[in-house]
């Protein structure tokens, strides 16, 4: 289940109903990640834009591979301005025992991070600036060079 | 007809262009100063799936996009 919000998420309010809609699916691990916008070179917030077609794609292949293991995910991320500790992104894995939502969570924001078609951008002194440098290239990039 | 769009930071406008395969779109994005360090870091999908060589080939209605390096979270 992917869930994509104008702005910043409400933590608490996502964070039970996740918990909710999966009380009595006898998993017995609930594991989530939850990110928070940080105070750092005077920034002012952050900015995301996402391209779905492809974001989507992406998660339902980690949501097969979370099937094969008995174990749903969840995901949560924000669409443009999100301010100084508010959150923009959260995951989370279900998984019958511990140890296959632990290995989840870790193998599944890593590759969120270095794959998933979202582009972050610094709000300062008013203006949008793209995040090159803390910004991977997807595998496979360059074949157009 | 190839629509090639340009995602994220990559402020240019979409294309249309009468081509075949990557390649030659490779060549026509080449001449544009403008796109030499896109052409470097970005990744490049043919109708929501990525690809990984030039030598792909593209039929009428293929839509391209150029996806440049990704921050999410």
């Amino acid at each position: 289940m992917l869930y994509l919000y104008d702005g910043s998420l409400d933590v608490p309010s996502i964070l039970k109903e996740w918990y909710e809609a999966e009380a009595k699916s006898n998993y017995g691990a609930y594991i989530p990640f939850v990110g928070t916008v940080r105070s750092e070179d005077d920034i002012d917030g952050l900015s995301f834009d996402i391209y779905e077609p492809i974001l989507e794609k992406w998660f339902n292949e980690w949501q097969d591979k979370a099937k094969e293991k008995g174990a749903v995910i969840k995901m949560a991320h924000s669409r443009g301005d999100v301010m100084l500790h508010e959150s923009s992104y959260i995951a989370a894995v279900f998984s019958p025992k511990r140890r296959v939502a632990l290995e989840f969570i870790d193998e599944f924001v890593e590759d969120f991070k270095a794959s998933a078609p979202i582009w972050k951008y610094d709000l300062k002194n008013g203006e949008r600036v793209y995040a090159l440098d803390r910004s991977t290239a997807i595998k496979g990039s360059g074949i157009l060079k | 007809m190839v629509k090639v769009e340009f995602l994220g930071p990559i402020q240019k406008e979409p294309l249309e262009l009468e081509i075949t395969n990557i390649n030659e779109l490779a060549k026509i994005l080449q001449d544009d100063k403008e796109m030499a360090e896109w052409l470097e870091n970005s990744a490049v999908a043919v109708n929501d799936t990525l690809i990984s060589t030039k030598d792909f080939v593209l039929k009428d209605g293929d839509k391209v996009a150029l996806l440049p390096p990704v921050c999410g979270g």
